[in-house]
């Protein structure tokens, strides 16, 4: 970052964080009945975390959602998506067929709130996999060389103390 | 358990693939053996189910519905005769391969990559996988993403910077051929309303003036553009050579004897169980002409672009344009004997490909590269490697007793009672040409002059030898006994054609 944003620029992203992330969580849980879900969710929550990067630079953005994070992120929402899948199994059903978790026997009512909840938890698996796929590719495609991330790094050291000032 | 078969067959290699980079974090080197315990599942898996509908009657399939919504609403996992063969063909290769890569990613791919390495190549023998076992055409495409995505990553993952080219051109072919297959996908699902196989089938079949109708015809268009450039059918193949010469041993390996075929597989499939019978033996005789010049023009001109390579991986990769044109063939010719040869050749292709590459990764693992010249004198220091080489060359030409002879013959057959006699000086003809190359490699190996000091200074260690070695025994198992054989008659009658 070779110039740092107004400060009306970051006091606004900062505190749209927050409701970009609850308006993803938003999304997500509309999925399953209504226009919405886990990639579109995921999608929002990852934008949170570019603002972030581009607002106050490269450094400060990755430090939110380090490689190590993202790396263990995206593969574990795409096993907390199969894994639903794969406990259907255990319990008896077919992969995926949520009314294992209720049994064959349980009534319509019960069968529809292990759907619910089955479709709600494949949805967030997407979402973590979905954010911390956007995350890494925003942040290893923004990646500066070597030498500007660390002069970003000290700008922003300064940018955090004239933010506390503020 | 049994029922789960067809669905466990993709998922515990999926979860596997997800867990291995979680657990190379906490244990790094553990990968290799998460990796070949899922494949062995698999191939358990993909050989117990073509038993089990081996056993059954002819047009006998196992149907599994992910979730329990059925066909038209859900997504159906299929296996039947034709699938079996080429999903287990997968499912052996695979593991074959994961066995075979440990030595030689050590030499290929530095430390780090390694994991990763693991996963992608996990991740791509589920996307091949899945492609062979779907009965949804939607399902297939995505699947076919998978693969494909894996597959550029496994190949750009190659020691030298000409990888990454490869890996990029291959992209960028790829891509434009899963569109126009994702477009025919399309204008089916228009035109039917439904995505699954035996839905649309059984609307043709019902409904044949649908045939007339030209988005029908566009979409068998797009489909036989968009495979064609994802088997490297002869004109649309400028991607493989670099793909498979830049690419890991141990990727090359595992794409050259599966990626294509695969392709060619989803091509069967789409011609026989989703347009019909009726429709490729009506309705557009310029498609099947056409892929007729084509496929001889690739099993003629393949073996003849690969005498001149300096490079065993390039050579190979000449030599696979041409089997692909084997497979096709089949297809073409739409008769007992064609498709019988189409099919053997799908596992007979795989064992002597797979073997060959085998002996190219053994050569760069010994001297870093894969020139031919090094070769001199093999015979004598690493005899194992050389008998390998020696197996399955002669089955890529096609010598009696071995496994490529019995598809040049029916194939020979199938173009005689089609009344292309034409085919056969064709087959002829590059079975002369495979004998030059293959004679190339052979007078290196074993008739080099005694004072010439090899550059392969020793045998290959047992966990590289021992599953080539089992490849080429494939090439003499399939060529012996008659096993392949009637598999291969029975997938095709089941798949419509009489006797």
């Amino acid at each position: 970052m070779t110039e740092t944003p107004s400060l009306i620029v970051r006091y606004v992203a900062r505190r749209a964080v927050p409701f970009i992330q609850l308006y993803a969580l938003y999304v997500l849980g509309h999925g399953e009945d209504g226009p919405g879900g886990g990639f579109q969710g995921g999608v929002i929550f990852a934008s949170s975390f570019v603002l972030m990067g581009l607002v106050y630079g490269w450094g400060r953005g990755r430090e939110d959602c380090p490689e190590r994070v993202a790396d263990v992120i995206a593969p574990a929402g795409c096993l907390l998506y199969a894994g639903i899948g794969a406990v259907c199994l255990l319990l008896g059903g077919a992969f995926l067929q949520y009314e294992a978790f209720v049994g064959v026997d349980a009534d319509h009512h019960a069968k529809h709130h292990a759907h619910h909840f089955g479709l709600i938890g494949i949805e967030l698996g997407v979402m973590l996999t979905v954010t911390a796929s956007m995350v890494t590719l925003f942040f290893e495609m923004a990646r500066p060389d070597d030498e500007e991330v660390a002069d970003g790094v000290a700008e922003e050291v300064d940018a955090e103390g004239e933010d506390a000032d503020a | 358990m049994t029922q789960h078969l067809p669905v466990l067959v993709i998922v515990v290699p999926l979860l596997t693939a997800l867990i291995v980079p979680l657990v190379e974090r906490v244990r790094r080197g553990s990968a290799w053996y998460l990796v070949t315990g899922a494949l062995l599942f698999s191939t358990y898996a993909a050989i117990q189910m073509l038993v089990q509908v081996s056993s059954g009657p002819i047009e006998g399939s196992i149907r599994y519905a992910l979730g329990a919504w059925s066909a038209p609403m859900g997504i159906e996992y299929v296996v039947d005769r034709v699938n079996g063969i080429v999903l287990t063909m997968v499912a052996v290769v695979g593991l074959i391969s994961a066995v075979w890569m440990r030595p030689s990613l050590k030499m290929e791919i530095r430390e780090q990559a390694r994991g990763s390495y693991y996963t992608v190549f996990l991740l791509c023998c589920v996307g091949f996988m899945g492609m062979t076992i779907t009965g949804d055409i939607f399902n297939l495409y995505v699947f076919l993403e998978i693969a494909s995505i894996t597959s550029y990553v496994l190949i750009a993952m190659g020691k030298r910077r000409q990888a990454l080219y490869a890996g990029y051109s291959y992209l960028i072919v790829g891509s434009i051929g899963a569109t126009f297959i994702l477009l025919g996908i399309g204008h089916l699902y228009m035109r039917t309303g439904v995505l699954s196989m035996a839905d649309i089938v059984a609307l043709f079949e019902a409904n044949p003036e649908l045939f007339e109708k030209s988005d029908v015809r566009v979409a068998f268009a797009f489909f036989t553009v968009g495979l064609a450039m994802k088997m490297a059918l002869f004109p649309l193949h400028g991607w493989q050579p670099s793909a498979y010469t830049q690419a890991p041993s141990a990727a090359s390996l595992f794409i050259a004897a599966t990626s294509t075929k695969v392709s060619a597989y989803v091509f069967y499939r789409i011609s026989f169980s989703v347009f019909g019978i009726q429709f490729l033996e009506s309705a557009l005789p310029v498609i099947r002409d056409g892929l007729l010049v084509m496929a001889a023009a690739a099993i003629v001109l393949g073996p003849l672009l690969a005498i001149r390579q300096n490079n065993l991986k390039r050579l190979l990769a000449y030599s696979s344009v041409g089997q692909i044109g084997y497979i096709m063939l089949g297809v073409v010719l739409l008769n007992m004997d064609g498709v019988t040869g189409g099919l053997i050749h799908f596992w007979n292709h795989a064992a002597a490909k797979g073997a060959l590459f085998c002996v190219a990764g053994a050569l760069v693992y010994r001297t870093g590269s894969a020139r031919i010249a090094d070769l001199a004198g093999m015979g004598r220091t690493a005899p194992w490697t050389a008998t390998v080489l020696t197996i399955s060359g002669c089955s890529m030409i096609g010598v009696p007793l071995t496994a490529g002879f019995l598809s040049k013959w029916y194939l020979g057959a199938g173009a005689l009672a089609a009344d292309r006699w034409m085919i056969v000086p064709v087959l002829l003809a590059s079975s002369i040409f495979t004998a030059i190359y293959v004679w190339r490699l052979l007078s290196l190996v074993w008739f080099a002059p005694k004072e010439a000091v090899p550059a392969v200074t020793k045998e290959v260690p047992w966990a590289m030898r021992g599953p080539a070695l089992v490849l080429a025994a494939g090439c003499l198992v399939f060529g012996l006994s008659s096993i392949s054989v009637s598999i291969a008659r029975d997938a095709a009658r089941a798949l419509g054609l009489g006797s």
